[in-house]
């Protein structure tokens, strides 16, 4: 179990699995000044930050005083100085999936933030620039999310043109 | 006239619509704000790393002094479909916006849809130049949740492919770089040593590109017969061939003047950009998965660690180069170290059973039948395995709901994070030197799109 840094809000729930490394829960108005903490604290590289869709997987295993959501920010930090990783998951609700963003801590997460909300349609809050970075623009709906249906084909009522 | 969709001369943004990509689009300076600016100009960083300073941005430049002009997706030296869009004071690059996006083909989706049997074949395709390393992160992480050993053969054989395709990559980096420089030879040599390797991927999995080698569980053969003849071929032949590289590019006058000095980074810039790889070991940051979190049996073999100076293209070349070497010493020791034993785990719960097997017994059938067409469960949970891929770190994430498939798979592909570093290492530069700087950051487009 790794020790929190010293100044990271209070009650934060830390889980620890077997062999795949510790994950803190913050919740979504202590998430920034949690990940700022974790900075300060040396973890210098946010390695990878993804959005995970629950909507068919409710029944996961997240510690006490969590509630589980819908939607799941994956935040990966990597410490090049004391070698440690931390994930740090933060729970966003299915009618409002908005949170903080970490542009202002660690620059390098901008694209993969705007990949989160491409791809799930997690908001960012401070994101210099959100939009869509692998789809097209004018894309509808976001594919990474369980309900997104996959090789649906729009049906157009008038103007399609006819067989000949 | 009347209609407003009519492209005249009065509605000139019509005149773009065709092209246009909306919003990812590089925009004139007028229509953008301080932040995203600050960004397209790289000056994402200064002082702690965290705070963006105004003063260094020059907002106050009129739209009309400057251009903006698309490169790509097309272009020849953007290596696949990379587009950059860049707003140039005559041959200056003043901002830059890479547009990516167009190689998507959902792979992060279809691997929701495959099971863990499968999903090896769909990471081999993302970095299509070290498949071995896609393979190695994926398999790594299901072997987390499953909570199995890998017997020590088949770690051993993983090390050495994967740095035999270190080489094979490192290679082709090689090749593209120098035909991007304008020396077509280094591209024939670069290819033709490539070929070697390719060959003696064929020998040992069937395939040359998309190889599926390594699977959870192990990998899907043994060793072909007199391997160690092969390996060292290759190793005497390309160790031998470095030194004729070094007298084609590195002490060749042209050849330094268009890298020595242009576009450099600090560490930094390249910590806060969460750039890994060669491009943050140039930076004079000793940080290779390898050696800080040793993975595999990297803590037995003896290498170097290559670290640069100046982050500058020359350094990124030179660390390229070295890593070369130092991966043909790394496969010495394991041709030297490879233990004998099992290639892939016996846990009955990820590998099938052996063919004889199948002739006489009905189970074994069934077995098999089941492995390969529902596939084996991985318990509920969630992982984040890494490694040292020839472009930084390869992070794979996978969430797993008890079912055969994973829940999500995702992928954190080095070079996407990588391009983030165009921006600020084009900032100032050459409009020339973009082909450069492209070339040293090395995207994979097949894994920046996934």
């Amino acid at each position: 179990m790794i020790a929190l840094p010293p100044n990271a809000p209070s009650g934060v729930a830390v889980a620890e699995g077997l062999n795949t490394g510790v994950s803190c829960f913050p919740s979504r108005s202590s998430y920034h000044a949690f990940v700022a903490s974790f900075r300060e604290d040396g973890f210098e590289l946010c390695a990878d930050l993804c959005a995970v869709d629950y909507l068919t997987h409710p029944g996961r295993e997240l510690p006490e005083g969590v509630s589980p959501e819908r939607f799941e920010v994956v935040v990966n930090l990597l410490s090049l100085s004391r070698k440690e990783r931390v994930r740090i998951r933060v729970q966003l609700p299915e009618m409002d999936p908005r949170v903080d963003s970490l542009f202002d801590i660690y620059p390098g997460s901008e694209a993969m933030e705007r990949e989160a909300y491409d791809l799930v349609g997690v908001l960012f809050d401070g994101h210099p620039d959100l939009t869509r970075i692998l789809m097209p623009e004018e894309w509808e709906g976001h594919p990474l999310r369980k309900d997104y249906g996959v090789g649906r084909v729009p049906v157009q009522f008038k103007e399609a043109p006819g067989p000949r | 006239m009347t209609d407003p969709s009519f492209r005249t001369i009065e509605r000139a943004d019509l005149l773009t619509a065709e092209t246009s990509e909306g919003p990812q689009e590089l925009k004139p300076r007028s229509l953008t704000d301080q932040a995203e600016l600050a960004r397209e100009v790289g000056a994402v960083l200064r002082l702690d790393g965290r705070t963006l300073d105004p003063t260094s941005i020059d907002v106050e430049r009129r739209d009309d002094e400057t251009m903006i002009i698309n490169m790509g997706p097309s272009h020849p030296s953007t290596h696949g479909v990379l587009r950059l869009m860049l707003e140039l004071d005559g041959e200056v690059v003043l901002r830059t916006k890479p547009v990516i996006g167009y190689l998507h083909t959902g792979m992060e989706k279809t691997g929701e849809e495959l099971s863990y049997v499968q999903g090896a074949t769909n990471v081999t395709r993302m970095d299509y130049l070290s498949p071995i390393n896609n393979e190695l992160s994926y398999s790594m992480a299901v072997e987390k949740l499953l909570g199995i050993e890998v017997p020590e053969r088949a770690v051993w054989i993983r090390m050495m492919m994967s740095e035999i395709n270190r080489i094979s990559s490192h290679l082709v980096w090689m090749a593209t770089n120098g035909m991007d420089l304008g020396s077509t030879s280094m591209m024939i040599y670069g290819l033709r040593e490539r070929e070697l390797i390719l060959a003696f991927f064929e020998k040992t999995a069937g395939l040359r590109l998309n190889l599926n080698y390594v699977r959870p569980g192990g990998v899907a053969a043994d060793l072909p017969d007199g391997w160690q003849d092969d390996v060292v071929v290759i190793c005497d032949t390309i160790d031998a061939r470095t030194y004729e590289y070094d007298e084609l590019l590195t002490g060749q006058p042209i050849f330094r003047d268009r890298m020595i000095g242009v576009a450099p980074m600090t560490a930094e810039e390249a910590l806060a950009l969460s750039v890994t790889g060669p491009l943050l070991r140039s930076t004079g940051v000793p940080w290779d998965l390898r050696r800080t979190m040793p993975y595999l049996a990297y803590d037995q073999v003896d290498f170097d660690v290559i670290v640069g100076t100046y982050g500058d293209n020359f350094d990124r070349f030179a660390i390229r180069l070295n890593e070369i070497r130092e991966s043909i010493k790394i496969v010495r020791q394991c041709v030297d170290m490879m233990p004998k034993g099992d290639y892939r785990t016996q846990d009955p719960k990820v590998t099938p059973p052996p063919r004889a097997r199948i002739d006489e017994s009905m189970e074994a059938l069934i077995h098999h039948f089941k492995l390969f067409t529902e596939g084996f469960h991985v318990p509920v949970g969630e992982v984040y395995s890494a490694i040292e891929s020839p472009r930084g770190e390869l992070g794979c994430y996978i969430v797993a709901d008890g079912g055969p498939k994973p829940y999500r798979i995702h992928v954190r592909a080095p070079s996407f994070v990588n391009l983030q570093a165009v921006p600020l290492l084009m900032r100032g530069g050459l409009m020339s030197d973009t082909i450069t700087v492209i070339s040293t950051v090395d995207p994979i487009m097949g894994e920046v799109d996934r």
